[in-house]
């Protein structure tokens, strides 16, 4: 058997994950609802057999009980993603957040979804893209170490970023901040992003500075990175360190590429495969939790 | 009489890109005071790279802005104080606190290309009542057309003021005629601007081209401070537009003298120049605050600073990117050795 679930938000990130979930083992896309009926992801959706709606939420909610839908995602905005959960959670539905909303706790895979399997919280956060690519690396690092202050930098491009991201772009900064520290694992955290309108569009690129308290212990940092690298390429295949660490001083440094699976935008938008890898993954392990249960 | 144009003075900001941040709050104070004394309406004050500048990437400033405007601000009588906000880095909450230091004033920059990510900013700024400025950085990559098109974006969240800024000092007088001339010609009710990098020698003719295509606000240092070969030298902007008849209601040998007798000992052996490294931002159309930053890379891993800024230009990099600096930096190292 598998879980059944709906796609909030017809846009980018919401086609490109519904792509992913086509080929999840544990769970079966049902409904993809969207606010424009002429827009591209829902007509996609619609093709491939899905139910849609662009009612919004509330075309969704009457449905959820007879379609036995039992985890959501909501890839629209952070301003509109409190009321989305509100409705969802009061019909029982889990709800993965892709917005920068941050209502739920922060979850990045590698680094603390098991944490979250074990909690059985409503709503999670799945940060930011800059975030998913880079909060692994503050962690790899923070957890040999203290880090009093991590810095990410992620440069997407222009063509990657829809409307959402930059209507919101206060939002990514502030989220993604907040998310190196409380699960980075840095005292302080900083985001910046940076769109590149470059042609052919550039790859999206991150780079992760942290600064330790204490020198840094170069081997035992460097295997931890590694490893790390290892724990995202599982979802996402794509990532990988381009150069580093690089150490200088008490300044750990590592410059990240992360190319897509070229599922809905082309491979350059990284940014967008780790978001929706990252959440795909959150979701299936949450599915195998739920048939584990109901075994 | 003739329009006044406005002179909207740089030293304090983009100069700061010229010794990596450090100016002390009595140079800031010093300066800033020679610059009321010569009547200049408006001086920008924060890290280089804006309100939240301070980082690994771009370099962290001796004090913080809030401190430097404190400094700064209550010493004023003449000159208004602005700020730089670039969204991807500074936020709307960085500006509330600058504003209750009495800012009142804001220039939301963004990349010539991607003006919509400064909404937010910008119709904040309006709705508070701010002198609210639309800043397109690197204008040299997009035609004046598109230029326009970019401008009205930001036009339409409600700025009163907009941009053509040379952020890589590329551009020509003739390029800063057409492209200040759309702006004019689409936005005759809105004030334009024209901020000029010397990385070229040419800053001091493109703003002259600027103020004839109908410019209203020229941005500019003392003592040519800034990124790169630094901004439009002021004091030589100023004897120009005298004998020119251009009036900018400032006076100009208080000006001279705050470039000579304040600026100059300030900044020392960093005075800013067409250096080598300078003339390859103009050269090859490459963000000016990248200098420092490439000939730091250069010292540490003896790729010559000139390769690096080529490819950092043929790679179509934009503001902000100074990761870049030192990824490109190990990638030359590698595939020289």
């Amino acid at each position: 058997m598998k879980i059944r679930c709906a796609l909030i938000g017809s846009g980018n990130i919401g086609t490109d994950l519904l792509y992913k979930l086509l080929r999840s083992d544990v769970i079966e896309p049902v409904w993809m609802v969207g606010i424009d009926a002429d827009s591209d992801g829902l007509k996609r959706a619609k093709d491939l057999g899905l139910k849609t709606t662009h009612g919004g939420v509330d075309g969704l909610i009457p449905h959820i009980l007879e379609d036995n839908i039992q985890i959501a995602f909501d890839a629209t905005s952070a301003y509109v993603h409190a009321e989305n959960s509100r409705k969802l959670v009061e019909k029982g539905v889990k709800v993965i957040d892709l917005t920068p909303a941050a209502i739920g706790p922060f979850c990045v895979p590698p680094v603390n979804l098991e944490e979250h399997l074990s909690q059985g919280k409503d709503n999670v956060n799945m940060v930011t893209c800059g975030g998913q690519a880079t909060i692994p690396m503050v962690y790899a690092v923070s957890r040999i170490q203290e880090v009093s202050y991590g810095e990410i930098i992620a440069t997407i491009s222009s063509k990657s970023a829809g409307p959402g991201t930059r209507k919101n772009i206060d939002e990514f900064t502030v989220t993604t901040s907040g998310a190196i520290e409380k699960v980075g694992g840095a005292d302080k955290g900083k985001a910046i992003i940076i769109l590149n309108p470059a042609e052919p569009p550039m790859m999206m690129r991150d780079t992760v500075h942290c600064l330790t308290k204490n020198e840094p212990d170069q081997e035992k940092i460097t295997q931890s990175v590694l490893a790390m690298e290892k724990a995202v390429q599982a979802y996402v295949p794509g990532y990988r360190i381009k150069e580093g660490p690089v150490f200088d001083g008490n300044r750990v440094s590592i410059f990240l590429e992360v190319k897509g699976m070229g599922d809905y935008l082309p491979e350059y938008a990284g940014n967008l495969d780790i978001m929706t890898a990252a959440s795909a993954k959150t979701a299936e392990m949450f599915a195998k939790q739920m048939i584990e249960n109901q075994k | 009489m003739s329009k006044i144009i406005k002179i909207h003075d740089m030293s304090l900001r983009d100069g700061m890109h010229s010794i990596a941040h450090q100016f002390s709050l009595k140079n800031m104070v010093d300066l800033s005071q020679a610059l009321d004394k010569a009547r200049v309406p408006l001086i920008e004050v924060t890290h280089g790279d804006g309100l939240a500048g301070g980082s690994v990437n771009y370099g962290f400033a001796k004090h913080t802005n809030s401190e430097y405007l404190s400094a700064v601000i209550p010493n004023l009588k003449y000159s208004k104080v602005s700020v730089l906000l670039i969204p991807g880095i500074g936020t709307i909450n960085d500006l509330k606190m600058v504003e209750d230091l009495g800012v009142k004033s804001v220039r939301v920059a963004t990349h010539c290309s991607e003006a919509d990510v400064s909404e937010q900013h910008i119709s904040y700024a309006v709705n508070r009542g701010f002198d609210t400025v639309g800043f397109l950085m690197m204008s040299h990559m997009l035609s004046a057309k598109d230029i326009v098109e970019q401008a009205r974006k930001m036009a339409g969240y409600g700025a009163n003021c907009l941009y053509v800024t040379d952020s890589s000092g590329h551009m020509l007088p003739e390029e800063v005629t057409e492209k200040v001339s759309a702006m004019r010609h689409a936005f005759p009710d809105l004030e334009i601007g024209f901020h000029g990098h010397h990385n070229l020698g040419m800053a001091v003719a493109n703003s002259i081209a600027a103020v004839e295509a109908g410019a209203d606000r020229i941005d500019g240092s003392v003592a040519g401070f800034g990124a790169g070969a630094g901004n439009t030298p002021l004091e030589v902007f100023a004897a120009v537009c005298d004998l020119k008849g251009i009036n900018l209601d400032i006076d100009l040998s208080a000006l001279m003298d705050a470039a000579e007798d304040v600026a100059t000992p300030i900044m020392g052996d960093k005075l800013p120049r067409v250096s080598r490294g300078a003339l390859t931002l103009g050269y090859a159309g490459v963000y000016s605050s990248f200098l420092l930053h490439a000939i730091r890379a250069e010292k540490k891993y003896g790729v010559p600073a000139r390769e690096i800024l080529l490819e950092l230009g043929r790679r179509k990099t934009v503001g902000g990117q100074e990761d870049m600096i030192e990824d490109v930096a190990l990638e030359l190292l590698r595939a020289g050795g």
